[in-house]
C-alpha cells in the first residue's frame, strides 16, 4: 500500500514507559510498517519513568489512525495522542553555524535579533546561532543565512505540547 | 530463604500453573535447567531436538490448552532458533513465552562467545520483550509476561536472561505490584454499539458471519452457534476459524478466501452485511482489497484496536472480547424479541447459498488406481468419525497443499482440535506442534497432517516424540515435490521446476526412505501406495501405542482448488 503521498501533516504525542530499547521499539515499528516521519524528538518528562516522544508525520487520515494504533500497541507505550486538532505548542530548536567574516557579523547578528534567537558562540569566521520556534521561523532563518554559508546545523526535532491541560498531560491519571 | 535467580524464575512458572516446559540447554541456560531438575515433581521438561522444535511445541500446548506455552534455550544460536517460532505466534496469536539464556551481564555487548541481542532481533516479532538486568526483577517480570501473553489479543513474550542473574541468589518476593502503564487490554463495549449490530442485521437481507481465530482464543465457539443459530446468519470461517463453529452444521459454508469453498466465496460476495468476529481480513482471505465484501456493510469486532480499519473501513467498528458480545448480543436479543430477526428472515438468502453448495460443492476427482491426498484425508476423517474419535482426534499440519487439503477435506466440529501455521506459514510446523499438543493430553489421538517438505524441516522431532513417549501419528502425503510451489508454477510459470522436486531423480526410488529414517528413530512406520490398503494402514496408524510415520505416495500433480490468485476476486476463481 503506497504510504508516502502527503497529505495532511499531523503531530503526534506520546508518553512512553522509561526503559532500554523503547526508541529502537517505536522506530523500528514504524519503519518496518512503511510509515513516513518527518521529525521524532524524545525526552524525559516531569515522571523519570515517562519518556515523552513526539513525532510529525504525514498521511491521510487512515495511516494516521494504524500508526497511533500501532503505537498504542506497543506495551511500553503508555499513550498516544494526535493533538493536530487541538490547541498545542510546537518548538524545534536549532542550533547553526555560519560563516562570518569581521565584515558580515553585524548583519547577521541584525537578522538574529530580528527572529529572537541568540548567539552563542563567536569565532574569527563563523559565528554559532541558538534559535528556537516553529517549523517555519527556523526554516526562514535557515533560508536567510544561506547566502552567508551554513557550515553545520543541528536540530532536535519538533516538540510540542497542548496548552491549558495540565491535568490530562500528566502522568496523574494514567491507568 | 535465599534463591538463585534460575529456581526464582521456575519456581514463578510454577506459581503460573505451568505444567510442561520445553527446553534445549546450553552453556547460558544451565542454571536454568539445573533448577528445573529440583522442580520436576512440578514441571515436566520435554527435550526437543532444535529450538524451533521447541517453540512450535510451546504453540501447539498453547493451542490445545488455551494456556501460556512455555518453551526454553540457550543464548546466541538456541535463542535465534526460536525466532521463527515467535514470528509465527505473533502472526498467529498464541500465547508462549520463550525464556532465553544470555551471557552474563559483564560481556553483554562485547561479542562474547554465543551472544546474540535476542530482545533487539525479536522486538518486531514478539508481543513484548524483556532483558533482565536484576534478579530481583525476574518474580515481576514473570508475572507480566504470562498477563501480556494471555490477555487481550495473545501473543508471544521473551525473556532473556543473562546466566549472573540466574546464579544470583536473593531473597524473593513472590507478588510484585505489575509495571505496565502502557497495557490496557480490557475494553468493554457498549451495548448501544451492540443494538446497532442486532439492527443492521435486521435491515440485512443476505447477512453472513466471516469467523477466525478470534473466537477460538476466546472460547466464543458456543456462543458463536448461539447466535448463528438464534439468528439464521450463515457462517464462513478462516483457516484458523475451523473448528469455532460445527463444519457439519447446516450454517456453516466452511472457510472462505484463496482456498475457501465456492458458495462460502459467493455468500461473502453477495452478502449485504459482513459480521467479521475475531478476525484481521488476511489477503488469503480478501483477495482484492477494494473487491471483497464490497456489496455490503461491515461489523467488525476484535480484541486489537489496530486491526480495525486496517485493511477494509467497517461501518460498525467494536474493540472488544468477541465472546462478551456475543453473549451481550444473545441476552439483548432475549430480553427483547423484536431486536432479534424475524425467524426465517433470511431463508431465501439461505437456499441460495444452498443452491451453489449443490452446484459447485467442494470435490476433486478421485482416482482408483492411486490415493489422492484429498481422498486420503477425507478418508481418514471418515475412519475417525466411524470410531466417535472425533472430538478427542487433534490435528496439525506442515505449510502447503497438504495444510490446504486437511482445512477443506478434514470437517472440523470442535475448537481446539486444529493448528496450523496460518499467518506465517512456517513449514516444519506440524511435527512439533503435534508434540506440544501431545504433551498437554497424553490421551488424545493426535494427527500430523504433513507432506514430504515440511516433515523433513522437523523430522528430528521423532526422537522427542519417542524417548518422551508421546505416540503422535504423522499422516505422510508424500508427492516427492514442495506441491504448493509447484502448482503455482504450473499455473504461472509454465510448469518450469525450480527446484520444487525433492526426489533423488527418476530412477530412483522415492527418496527419501521415511519409514527407514523413523525406525531409525523407533518409531512405528509403513509406507502406502494402494487404495486398497489405506483403511488398515489408517487403523494401524491410530491404534499405534508409539509415535508411526504412514507415508502415503500420493500423485504429485493434483492442485488445491479452487483458487483465488492472490490479488484476485471471486470472479477470478480457478475452478478445474
Amino acid at each position: 500500500m503506497p504510504r508516502y503521498h502527503q497529505d495532511m501533516r499531523h503531530v503526534l504525542s506520546a508518553l512512553v514507559h522509561n526503559q532500554p530499547g523503547v526508541l529502537a521499539h517505536v522506530s523500528g515499528m514504524l519503519a518496518s510498517r512503511g510509515f513516513n516521519i518527518d521529525s521524532l524528538a524524545v525526552g524525559e518528562t516531569e515522571d523519570p519513568n515517562l519518556s515523552r516522544m513526539t513525532f510529525v508525520v504525514h498521511g491521510n487520515d487512515a495511516e494516521l489512525e494504524q500508526v497511533r494504533k500501532q503505537l498504542d500497541k506497543i506495551v511500553s507505550v503508555v499513550r498516544v495522542q494526535d493533538i493536530s486538532s487541538e490547541d498545542f505548542v510546537e518548538r524545534d530548536l536549532m542550533l547553526i553555524k555560519v560563516k562570518a567574516s569581521p565584515a558580515q557579523r553585524m548583519e547577521i547578528v541584525l537578522l538574529v535579533e530580528m527572529f529572537r534567537a541568540r548567539v552563542v558562540d563567536v569565532s574569527p569566521n563563523d559565528l554559532l546561532v541558538e534559535i528556537s520556534g516553529q517549523e517555519r521561523k527556523i526554516e526562514a532563518f535557515i533560508d536567510l543565512m544561506r547566502p552567508n554559508g551554513i557550515l553545520e546545523l543541528a536540530r532536535t526535532g519538533r516538540i510540542a505540547l497542548v496548552r491549558g491541560m495540565r491535568a490530562r498531560d500528566s502522568s496523574g491519571d494514567v491507568p | 530463604m535465599q534463591l538463585s535467580g534460575a529456581d526464582i524464575l521456575v519456581q514463578s512458572l510454577v506459581r503460573h500453573g505451568v505444567d510442561v516446559v520445553f527446553a534445549y540447554p546450553g552453556g547460558a541456560s544451565m542454571p536454568l535447567h539445573q533448577a528445573l531438575t529440583r522442580h520436576k515433581d512440578r514441571i515436566r521438561t520435554i527435550l526437543p531436538r532444535h529450538e524451533q522444535g521447541g517453540g512450535f511445541a510451546a504453540e501447539g500446548y498453547a493451542r490445545a490448552t488455551g494456556r501460556v506455552g512455555v518453551c526454553m534455550a540457550t543464548s546466541g544460536p538456541g535463542a535465534t532458533n526460536f525466532v521463527t517460532c515467535l514470528a509465527d505466534a505473533k502472526m498467529d496469536s498464541v500465547p508462549i513465552l520463550a525464556i532465553t539464556g544470555q551471557v552474563k551481564t559483564p560481556v553483554i555487548g562485547s561479542d562474547a562467545f554465543q551472544e546474540t541481542p535476542i530482545v533487539e532481533v525479536c522486538r518486531a516479532v514478539t508481543k513484548h520483550h524483556y532483558l533482565v538486568t536484576r534478579t530481583q526483577d525476574i518474580s515481576r517480570v514473570v508475572k507480566e509476561a504470562f498477563h501480556v501473553a494471555s490477555t487481550g489479543r495473545p501473543g508471544p513474550v521473551i525473556i532473556d536472561l543473562p546466566k549472573d542473574i540466574q546464579d544470583e541468589k536473593i531473597e524473593p518476593d513472590w507478588d510484585p505490584p505489575m509495571d505496565l502503564p502502557g497495557y490496557r487490554p480490557d475494553r468493554k463495549v457498549a451495548p448501544a454499539q451492540l443494538e446497532a449490530v442486532l439492527t443492521l442485521i435486521r435491515q440485512s437481507k443476505r447477512p453472513i458471519i466471516y469467523a477466525g481465530g478470534g473466537i477460538i482464543s476466546a472460547a466464543a465457539s458456543s456462543w458463536l452457534r448461539m447466535f448463528a443459530e438464534r439468528t439464521g446468519i450463515p457462517v464462513a470461517l478462516t483457516v484458523h476459524g475451523l473448528g469455532g463453529f460445527p463444519s457439519e452444521h447446516f450454517l456453516c459454508v466452511q472457510m472462505l478466501g484463496m482456498h475457501g469453498t465456492p458458495y462460502a466465496n459467493y455468500a461473502i460476495n453477495e452478502a449485504d452485511l459482513l459480521l467479521a468476529f475475531g478476525v484481521r481480513f488476511d489477503d488469503r482471505v480478501t483477495g482484492k482489497v477494494s473487491e471483497f465484501a464490497k456489496h455490503g456493510k461491515i461489523v467488525h469486532i476484535d480484541i486489537d484496536p489496530s486491526e480495525i480499519n486496517k485493511i477494509k473501513q467497517a461501518s460498525i467498528p467494536i474493540v472488544g472480547d468477541i465472546q462478551q458480545c456475543l453473549r451481550s448480543m444473545l441476552q439483548i436479543m432475549d430480553n427483547d424479541a423484536d431486536q432479534a430477526p424475524s425467524r426465517n428472515a433470511f431463508a431465501e438468502w439461505i437456499r441460495r447459498i444452498e443452491g451453489w453448495r449443490e452446484q459447485e460443492p467442494l470435490r476433486f476427482q478421485d482416482r482408483q488406481d492411486a490415493i489422492l491426498p484429498q481422498y486420503a484425508i477425507h478418508r481418514m476423517w471418515e475412519i475417525i468419525r466411524d470410531r466417535n474419535g472425533l472430538a478427542d482426534t487433534i490435528v496439525t499440519t506442515g505449510v502447503g497443499q497438504h495444510q490446504m487439503w486437511a482445512a477443506q477435506y478434514y470437517r472440523f466440529n470442535t475448537p481446539r482440535t486444529w493448528f496450523t501455521s496460518g499467518g506465517l506459514g512456517a513449514m516444519g510446523f506440524g511435527l512439533p506442534a503435534a508434540i506440544g499438543a501431545q504433551a498437554a493430553f497424553p490421551d488424545k489421538t493426535v494427527i500430523d497432517i504433513d507432506g514430504d517438505g515440511s516433515f523433513v524441516m522437523n523430522i528430528q522431532e521423532l526422537a522427542c516424540a519417542y524417548c518422551e513417549r508421546l505416540p503422535v501419528k504423522v499422516l505422510l502425503l508424500n508427492n516427492q515435490h514442495l506441491g504448493m510451489v509447484m502448482q503455482w508454477e504450473d499455473r504461472f510459470y509454465e510448469s518450469n521446476r525450480a527446484h520444487t522436486y525433492l526426489g533423488a531423480g527418476p530412477q530412483e526410488e522415492p527418496y527419501p526412505d521415511f519409514v527407514k529414517i523413523a525406525r531409525g528413530f523407533r518409531c512405528n512406520a509403513k509406507c502406502i501406495r494402494h487404495k486398497e490398503d489405506f483403511d488398515d494402514a489408517i487403523i494401524e496408524m491410530l491404534d499405534s501405542k508409539v509415535p508411526y510415520v504412514l507415508d502415503v505416495l500420493v500423485p504429485y500433480q493434483e492442485h488445491v482448488l479452487p483458487m483465488i490468485p492472490g490479488g484476485m476476486t471471486v470472479r477470478d476463481m480457478i475452478k478445474a
